[in-house]
């Protein structure tokens, strides 16, 4: 592959690697901190999208949509923690898979009554609409590097948020022992609706701008949801920088097994079987460790 | 009558039942017997996973699809595959596929074997979705159902509504008794010890990684049984016979029936085969009310139908 090209492809990884961390991260967080396994995850995602495409409409541009758009999805996701998530909390993670099922069915079927079955683009903001040339011939969107950077500013202040904070210590401290911090006094209950309402936020946030590169389908949460899963399995559950390294991985193997050709005996394997790839990616790490790269050891 | 005589009687109604309904009913209720029979195997085999060995799987239906795309591929164009070679064939691609799949997910436990499982059967998926071998996402059709010929004698034919029901409820029927065997075998008190506490498995000195291999490798392949009947019955198949709506769907049965019990999952295909229907007369709009009435049975019914009429019957008879 020549350099211009090849340059693309990596932007490309990167900007889909952070965009799934952002998603993944509010998997990873729900499950390490609360111990809920949330199917339902990649339907925020959808909502997200969806709350973007048609408050853009509304509102007549995305940068009002996108603040709109957070407020709702926080509201969505404190009352789901309030209505349901809130009593599973001692549940076997059988009942959650199934609770967390049901809600993704009519996540689905709501989204088919409110905002119908069509296929919709978003356009990319004005100010954002630009490309930077890379050779005479390549050149780049600008929108998906401010994607990249939006999203390593907010790993940053995630980061910042658990490991700085007040906030962030109750967080890490209620993971550890729910009993022991809400006898210290602490509305562990409050906590747990915050984190599960910024998992939401944060999935919903990257559906509103993912919506511009990707447009807004129907099932495109599932789709997101699952090659999350992978991203979690590979960096390790409950780890936020092992959601960091598998969303990369995931990003650079997936992009890269689109574009490249690869041939054995004639037979076509990539791109052909570009949808594999991630994966056996998968199947690797768990020959090397079941755990995952910075998970805690089994058992 | 003493509880036993009771219960042998109900049992002998519901087989007679089962054995009449082609006479008495129409066309359309025998071919949806039919389907909640198969229906029925893929949720006890699923129940084997998670209601005996502890397993929750949530890529359960990535066997079923494998079965029904064994048929598919090893029918002839206009002509029907042989019954005895096919169906053994289907039953072991299945079972072949869960050895390999499980192999790798079996290194794992909880919460990361839900996201494994549903994984890998969306690789199968994206296998059969993204390639030509089996007709991509449009699927493949089968002309003609599978021949129950013995050399050149035919003892049934299953384009015979009728006799693909029979031969479906002997399949169900058998599926129901190999699997009350298996359960009652040193092998099945071993699964279950399995489930209860591995530690304490292991230090009493069982393999616990090969026992729980070997019954996600039978649970696959009577997952594939299903699938190759499905397959038959409506005649084509497609990826999303692989899809994690079925593994999901298949969860649902186990535990709104029952999970740890044989009649519990059978009982769940019943009732969510026969609520589809009824939700689809109410509205277009019908997973709605389904998603709902899933979130309600995770909140408030977790032991399910057979639990619920175990605690009435508690309530009726205090204790003994």
């Amino acid at each position: 592959m020549e350099l211009g090209p090849l340059a693309i492809q990596l932007l490309n990884s990167v900007q889909y690697g952070l965009l799934l961390f952002l998603i993944a991260s509010g998997l990873t967080l729900i499950f390490g901190i609360m111990g809920i396994i949330n199917l339902a995850h990649g339907s925020f995602y959808m909502i997200g999208a969806y709350l973007a495409w048609s408050l853009a409409g509304h509102l007549g541009s995305l940068w009002l949509a996108i603040p709109a758009g957070i407020v709702l999805s926080v509201a969505i996701g404190v009352l789901l923690e309030w209505l349901l998530i809130s009593r599973l909390y001692r549940r076997d993670h059988l009942y959650q898979v199934l609770l967390t099922y049901g809600l993704i069915l009519m996540a689905e079927e709501l989204r088919s009554v409110i905002w119908g079955d069509d296929v919709h683009g978003v356009a990319v903001p004005a100010a954002l609409a630009a490309s930077i040339p890379l050779t005479e011939t390549l050149s780049y969107p600008v929108y998906r590097l401010w994607i990249s950077g939006v999203c390593v500013v907010l790993a940053a202040g995630m980061y910042l948020l658990i490991t700085r904070t007040r906030l962030g210590m109750t967080i890490r401290a209620g993971a550890s022992n729910r009993d022991m911090v809400a006898s210290l006094g602490i509305n562990i209950e409050l906590v747990y609706r915050l984190v599960f309402a910024l998992g939401v936020a944060l999935a919903a946030f990257a559906g509103m701008i993912a919506a511009p590169v990707s447009s807004v389908f129907p099932g495109m949460g599932n789709q997101v949801l699952i090659v999350c899963f992978v991203v979690v399995v590979i960096g390790g559950i409950g780890s936020v920088k092992g959601a960091l390294v598998g969303a990369l991985l995931i990003g650079f193997v997936d992009t890269f097994g689109k574009v490249a050709e690869v041939s054995v005996g004639g037979f076509r394997v990539l791109p052909d079987l570009a949808g594999m790839t991630i994966y056996l990616l998968m199947a690797g790490v768990l020959l090397w460790r079941p755990e995952g790269i910075f998970g805690r050891r089994l058992q | 009558m003493t509880r036993g005589a009771l219960r042998l009687v109900a049992v002998l109604a519901l087989a007679a039942l089962l054995l009449a309904l082609p006479l008495l009913a129409e066309k359309y209720y025998v071919q949806f017997a039919t389907k909640i029979l198969i229906m029925a195997i893929f949720a006890m085999s699923l129940d084997l996973l998670v209601g005996y060995a502890g397993l929750v799987s949530l890529g359960h239906a990535a066997f079923y699809g494998l079965g029904a795309y064994a048929l598919a591929l090893l029918s002839p164009q206009y002509a029907g595959a042989n019954l005895w070679t096919s169906l053994p064939l289907a039953v072991g691609v299945a079972a072949a596929a869960a050895l390999a799949i499980g192999s790798l997910a079996l290194r794992t436990s909880g919460v990361y074997f839900i996201m494994v499982t549903l994984a890998f059967a969306q690789m199968l998926y994206f296998v059969f979705h993204d390639t030509k071998f089996a007709g991509g996402s449009d699927g493949m059709y089968i002309y003609v159902r599978p021949v129950a010929a013995i050399l050149g004698w035919q003892p049934f034919s299953l384009e015979d509504i009728r006799h693909f029901y029979y031969a479906t409820l002997a399949l169900a029927a058998g599926t129901f008794v190999a699997l009350a065997v298996l359960l009652r075998s040193p092998f099945g008190k071993v699964i279950s010890g399995i489930r209860v506490n591995e530690h304490r498995m292991r230090s009493l000195g069982y393999a616990t990684f090969r026992y729980k291999l070997v019954c996600f490798a039978i649970a696959g392949g009577l997952a594939g049984l299903a699938g190759y009947l499905a397959a038959a019955q409506h005649g084509n198949v497609n990826p999303d016979m692989m899809g994690w709506h079925l593994s999901g769907g298949g969860l649902m049965m186990v535990i709104l029936g029952g999970m740890g019990t044989l009649t519990g999952p059978v009982v769940g295909a019943v009732a969510m085969l026969a609520l589809e229907v009824a939700f689809q007369g109410v509205t277009k709009h019908w997973q709605l009310l389904m998603g709902g009435f899933i979130v309600l049975v995770a909140l408030f019914l977790p032991r399910g139908l057979i639990g619920l009429a175990a605690a009435a019957r508690r309530r009726r008879e205090p204790g003994p």
